[in-house]
């Protein structure tokens, strides 16, 4: 007579007494070899975590701190400047990175006839970063446009983009003057219509309709 | 090769030697010469290496392992990217000797090495030149695997790690462009971390890491240094071990020209 045929979904016991392993206390299912083999990994994770997640937050945190101070430099007195024309200056945007941090800057006087929009600063301070990739632009007088060397971008009087790669208007710097000299203070970035975006964006960064939520403002700036 | 003995009577076979040479005091062998032993040092040593690490089976796989007829030389260009990372890992390290990564220092340390120390040129010119050398070899050595189908089964986890590495490479290249620290390396660098930028919603971030900040800064040079020297190599360094033991043990394919022989059972009976 044949044994009756075991029922393949039967599962063995939970307990490992009934499971016959040497040693089994009651009502017990992890067996101490699981258990320690489990326990043994967890320690090994957590050393590991230890080092790791210190190491991994002190490499990654300078994109969560704000990092640029929000502080004035000052550029010469008011008289150096007028509304007709850019007057470069040289600002430092990070004093520990020797000449490395300083960078060019294209300052005139606010016109209230041409500047609708952002009429609230009293110069217009310009960045000669490039919108497209960063490289620096140079004002040319005569034809009255910002014109970077690398990849052809062409910037008119506001420094809207009028020919080329970039993206949006050149980035800005906030402006008050005291005692008669003029302050330059933190950058803000602009769209194709001049509006103000007090968080700058990288070059590259495009600002206009759905595009400016691809491009967050990020934590550091 | 010893041969068995001729089956003669025992007064007409030749007679073993005694034990030694009958010139030691009690006729046994001479002590070994100094030259004797010196020749035994060396074989000594290995032999001892070898007896307590296992080398030599695992060395006679690795070296003496079989390769496919019409093996040639394009199989030699993985072993070539190697050697070229080896020249750069070497002279990478001795040029980290005499450089110094900080922004107001780097460029007149570059520039010392190239001008004044010993050797400084070439060394400094071998790295800048092995490091073109190793991305084309790179790209030759992926060109020869692609085109003689060696990326297949069961060789595709090879062929990622591959990937890896040609990545991890061309991020070398990226990373050690700006420590010489010119007008030319600053600005093409500005240009390469505004380029991960344009990425959308990871990109600013990704830049941000890179730079250590939303604009280059005091420590986006020591950055980049610690990517280039530290960082990245040590993952090549790693990846190309992962690479080499998955091409030890799966073998290398033949050429895609050689069609596989028919084994003679089965040619017999086809005919």
């Amino acid at each position: 007579m044949a044994e009756p045929r075991k029922n393949p979904r039967q599962r063995k016991s939970r307990y490992t007494a009934d499971r016959g392993i040497a040693g089994a206390w009651e009502g017990e299912t992890v067996t101490r070899r699981r258990l320690f083999e489990g326990g043994a990994q967890a320690v090994g994770g957590v050393a590991v975590a230890a080092f790791g997640l210190p190491a991994l937050g002190f490499a990654l945190g300078p994109m969560f701190e704000e990092q640029l101070p929000d502080t004035y430099q000052d550029v010469g007195p008011e008289k150096d400047f007028n509304a007709e024309t850019y007057v470069p200056k040289v600002i430092t945007l990070v004093p520990e990175a020797g000449e490395a941090g300083k960078a060019t800057i294209y300052v005139r006087k606010t016109d209230p006839a041409r500047d609708e929009k952002n009429a609230d600063q009293p110069y217009v301070a310009i960045s000669t970063r490039c919108a497209h990739l960063g490289c620096p632009v140079r004002y040319v007088t005569a034809s009255q446009r910002f014109i970077c060397p690398c990849h052809g971008g062409v910037y008119g009087f506001q420094g809207e983009v009028t020919g080329g790669p970039p993206v949006r208007p050149l980035d800005r710097f906030y402006t008050k003057v005291e005692r008669g000299r003029v302050l330059v203070g933190p950058r803000f970035s602009l769209n194709s219509k001049l509006e103000r975006f007090p968080h700058p964006r990288d070059p590259s960064n495009h600002l206009d309709g759905l595009w400016q939520y691809l491009y967050p403002a990020r934590p550091s700036t | 090769m010893k041969l068995p003995q001729p089956p003669l009577p025992r007064s007409l076979q030749r007679r073993p030697a005694p034990p030694g040479d009958g010139t030691g005091p009690n006729g046994d062998q001479s002590p070994p010469t100094l030259k004797d032993q010196a020749v035994e040092v060396p074989v000594s040593v290995i032999g001892w290496l070898d007896e307590r690490s296992g080398a030599s089976p695992f060395l006679r796989g690795f070296l003496y392992r079989k390769v496919p007829k019409g093996t040639n030389w394009f199989y030699t260009l993985g072993s070539a990217s190697m050697f070229a990372f080896l020249s750069q890992a070497v002279t990478g390290v001795f040029l980290a000797m005499y450089y110094e990564p900080d922004p107001s220092r780097a460029y007149e340390s570059a520039s010392r090495i190239t001008n004044e120390i010993f050797l400084g040129e070439l060394v400094r010119g071998m790295h800048r030149w092995g490091s073109t050398v190793m991305i084309l070899l790179v790209f030759l050595h992926l060109g020869r695997t692609f085109f003689f189908g060696a990326y297949k089964y069961p060789r595709e986890l090879n062929w990622i790690i591959g990937v890896i590495l040609l990545v991890l490479t061309l991020l070398m290249g990226f990373t050690g462009y700006l420590l010489p620290f010119d007008q030319r390396s600053f600005w093409a660098t500005v240009v390469g971390v505004n380029l991960n930028s344009s990425g959308p919603i990871v990109g600013p971030y990704l830049a941000d890491f890179l730079r250590g900040g939303p604009e280059f800064g005091a420590y986006t040079l020591s950055r980049f240094y610690a990517l280039h020297m530290l960082l990245i190599p040590g993952l090549i360094a790693a990846l190309i071990g992962a690479h080499l033991y998955l091409v030890a043990k799966l073998g290398t394919t033949a050429p895609p020209w050689l069609k596989a022989e028919k084994s003679k059972a089965l040619a017999k009976e086809q005919v």
